[in-house]
């Protein structure tokens, strides 16, 4: 059998559902260039027009935070509980609040 | 802020800890979580033998694709074969996020080393057969999938959701096509019964062999990787088809059969075990074919293949 050479880079796949929505991850694929990935994408991810818009990232160009560093990066927000409306007490008899 | 000592990376009581506490809550396991080597290991296995079945799935019908019987069929059925195909594509890249490559994955299956579902060893004999994969064998993978959408791995998971989307309108259109022919002349109604005759067992070794002779079940159960049992899963197709193939007309053949208003399930016989094992092991009517003909569509894509490289690496450098 004829070896399998080198793999194409691998791509994550974002899909925006419709006009107004953010792209979605929706998964992954390999291909040879940037423009192979949006063909697969297409083929791949909306055979059923799941999307109006593709973004195909090269996975290697990703950065992303650690799991292992999970806790003391996102520690900062642990403790700030007056960022959320529900820390403030105001009278049930205050409208429109 | 609380000054906690960081975990170690070779700590692995804390992250064995860690690991099973958000299993016990239901919630998902992530790619770069820290996980026990058998749990990666058992969702390697299990998601490649799957994302396997999917890409041999496509040979069975994929043979009478040209033989379709009108231009509506051929349309359907070409549309179902490419789904199996981006099926297969979304549980390799759930694979590879376990850390093994596509072309590991690849080499696996044509050498053997890795299994795909037994069903698709048997070979599609007329054109009903079509029709019956669709509703038996793709109804007992949609009984099957359908608990692996809350699988603990996310990216399992996650292709699961998007497989079973897609799966309905495989059933679907099968139960379709044999609901034509049974309301057509008597010879295509014998052909009907003839295939349902014939998948109907191979499609109840689908959901695997009995809790009893099941080891690993318990394990994948603990870890949340399978959410029912093979014989749950079995029972549950069983009493799902009995008034699909009545609705249908035809005989499931099964002297055994029979509903048990004490258990309110229906009693059924055993499928051929040792039939399945050496279908398992390579004895099937189509194991040799279906494996030669995926390692030839490896080996003639070879130069499409290389030519896509060639061309991305003269423009990246142009």
């Amino acid at each position: 059998m004829s070896e399998i050479r080198d793999e194409w880079p691998l791509y994550e796949i974002f899909v925006r559902g419709k006009r107004g929505l953010n792209h979605v991850h929706v998964g992954s694929l390999h291909a040879a260039d940037d423009q192979m990935a949006l063909r697969h994408a297409r083929d791949v991810y909306t055979r059923r027009n799941e999307g109006v818009s593709i973004w195909a990232v090269r996975a290697d160009a990703i950065a992303a935070s650690s799991p292992d560093e999970k806790d003391p990066l996102f520690a900062p927000a642990g403790d700030k509980v007056y960022r959320h409306p529900t820390f403030y007490s105001i009278p049930d008899d205050v409208p429109h609040m | 802020m609380t000054a906690t000592p960081k975990t170690s990376p070779d700590d692995g009581p804390d992250l064995l800890a860690a690991f099973e506490q958000t299993v016990a809550r239901h919630d998902r396991i992530e790619p770069r979580d820290w996980m026990p080597e058998k749990y990666r290991s058992t969702l390697v296995r299990q998601i490649a033998q799957h994302a396997h079945s999917e890409i041999i799935g496509m040979q069975p019908e994929g043979n009478w694709i040209t033989r379709a019987p009108s231009l509506r069929r051929k349309a359907i059925l070409l549309a179902k074969v490419q789904d199996e195909a981006g099926h297969g594509l979304y549980l390799y890249s759930a694979c590879e996020t376990l850390g093994v490559s596509r072309r590991e994955l690849t080499e696996r299956l044509v050498s053997g080393k890795q299994k795909y579902s037994s069903i698709f060893n048997y070979p599609t004999l007329s054109y009903a057969d079509v029709g019956t994969i669709g509703w038996l064998v793709d109804g007992a993978a949609i009984c099957n999938q359908v608990p692996l959408c809350r699988t603990s791995y996310g990216p399992y998971g996650r292709s699961m959701i998007r497989i079973c989307k897609e799966e309905s309108f495989h059933q679907r259109q099968g139960f379709e096509l044999l609901a034509t022919m049974m309301r057509g002349t008597d010879a295509q109604r014998a052909m009907v019964q003839e295939s349902v005759d014939r998948f109907w067992w191979p499609a109840l070794m689908m959901f695997g062999p009995p809790d009893a002779d099941s080891p690993n079940t318990v394990q994948s159960m603990a870890w949340g990787i399978k959410r029912d049992t093979n014989d749950e899963l079995r029972q549950k197709f069983v009493d799902m088809t009995v008034p699909q193939a009545k609705a249908l007309g035809v005989t499931l053949p099964d002297p055994d059969l029979v509903w048990n208003e004490e258990r309110g399930h229906h009693d059924f016989g055993q499928p051929d075990w040792d039939e399945f094992y050496a279908v398992v092991k390579g004895s099937g009517p189509c194991n040799a074919q279906r494996i030669a003909h995926r390692r030839k569509a490896l080996e003639d894509g070879a130069w499409v293949r290389e030519a896509a490289t060639a061309f991305a690496e003269k423009e990246r450098t142009a």
